[in-house]
């Protein structure tokens, strides 16, 4: 596993996801056919970069999933989905981070529903930008695929002819405008 | 710690009923495995009838569910799944969804049939139902076949099956414990 920190290009400071300007989603496949997507409303996500050993780290509240039915997010909050009661958060924590111009590269620790999985996250980082009311502001975008059912969420339905509701692979996205505290 | 055990079979002389009644010696005290005498109380669902307040049987239901920490359901099985009062008690429980009674509290599923399957599918059937409606279901089953020689006294007859009623006990008070408020855990 790679976990080499580049550092040279990252700003440093401490930066803070501002919640009205950034996005946690995710999206799977539904019914063979479709891609459905979902958000997560409710998240705090900072890149620490003061020492020389830059860390990403954030975490979401899975109440706060956002997809539009209120059954259905009454299912995903439950025991058979990512039983909220017994894990209200969802949390990453980076292990290693690689900039190469615009381009990040980020390996961390995931964790969904009680279980910890590596991952890597691939995507783009850029700013700072000064912020007319004051202060500066930075553009991170990351991206990973991840297999819910490593995670225990294994819930489906087959379908009559064929396939299942819901695919296994998931992918998770985030586009944050982080301030520099 | 307060269980509530409800059997799927209304016969007066029920397998189910006495299976929970094994059940109640095995809890360990202070919990306590109260049974639920109202099933047959419960109406058809009708959701004309879903009202505030809900018809009587239905409302009586719901409260004990909702006193309880757990739920120990018996289920017989009728025509390879669950009896269909028990699926309508279900349903009626089931309701407001997502915010029901079922709601992320511990139910562990057994059953015990004359048959040599010990209503294994009827037990499936009704954790697949569970987990729908929202519940925390233990993922458990106790297959008890034969039920005409399946008992002796208040227990059950095979030492084995004996010792998984009594550790599907302990893993259901477990979970009942985890969400148990702190009054109750004070009180157990």
């Amino acid at each position: 596993m790679a976990t080499a920190t580049q550092t040279s290009a990252l700003p440093t400071g401490i930066w803070k996801s501002d919640p009205v300007h950034s996005s946690v989603g995710f999206s799977v496949k539904h019914m063979v056919v479709a891609t459905f997507r979902g958000a997560f409303t409710d998240f705090a996500i900072t890149l620490a970069n003061e020492d020389g050993e830059p860390r990403i780290y954030g975490a979401v509240r899975v109440d706060s999933v956002d997809v539009r039915d209120e059954n259905l997010k009454g299912h995903l909050l439950s025991p058979e989905f990512f039983d909220a009661e017994r894990h209200p958060e969802i949390t990453f924590t980076s292990t290693g981070i690689r900039v190469d111009g615009d381009e990040l590269s980020v390996d961390g620790e995931l964790t969904i529903k009680g279980t910890t999985k590596s991952v890597e996250a691939r995507g783009t980082i850029v700013g700072p930008a000064e912020h007319p009311a004051g202060g500066e502001r930075i553009g991170v975008e990351l991206e990973t695929t991840v297999d819910r059912t490593e995670f225990g969420l294994d819930w489906n339905a087959e379908l009559p002819k064929g396939g299942v509701m819901v695919e296994n692979p998931v992918t998770l996205t985030v586009h944050l405008e982080l301030a520099k505290e | 710690m307060r269980l509530l055990a409800i059997s799927g079979s209304l016969r007066r002389d029920s397998h189910n009923t006495r299976l929970l009644r094994a059940a109640a010696q095995l809890a360990p005290a202070p919990a306590e495995l109260e049974l639920f005498d109202g099933l047959k109380d419960v109406p058809p669902y009708d959701a004309d009838d879903d009202l505030d307040p809900a018809p009587e049987g239905a409302a009586r239901l719901r409260e004990a569910i909702a006193a309880a920490d757990g739920v120990l359901i018996a289920t017989p099985e009728y025509n390879s799944s669950l009896p269909g009062q028990l699926k309508n008690a279900l349903d009626w429980a089931s309701r407001p969804f997502p915010d029901n009674v079922l709601r992320n509290k511990p139910v562990a599923v057994i059953g015990v049939s004359t048959g040599m399957f010990g209503a294994v599918w009827a037990q499936a059937e009704a954790r697949k139902v569970l987990a729908s409606i929202g519940a925390r279901v233990i993922d458990v089953e106790l297959p008890v076949p034969g039920a005409e020689r399946a008992f002796r006294g208040d227990g059950l007859a095979d030492a084995d099956l004996h010792r998984r009623l009594a550790a599907i006990l302990d893993e259901l008070i477990a979970a009942a414990r985890l969400r148990a408020p702190e009054s109750h855990a004070l009180a157990a």
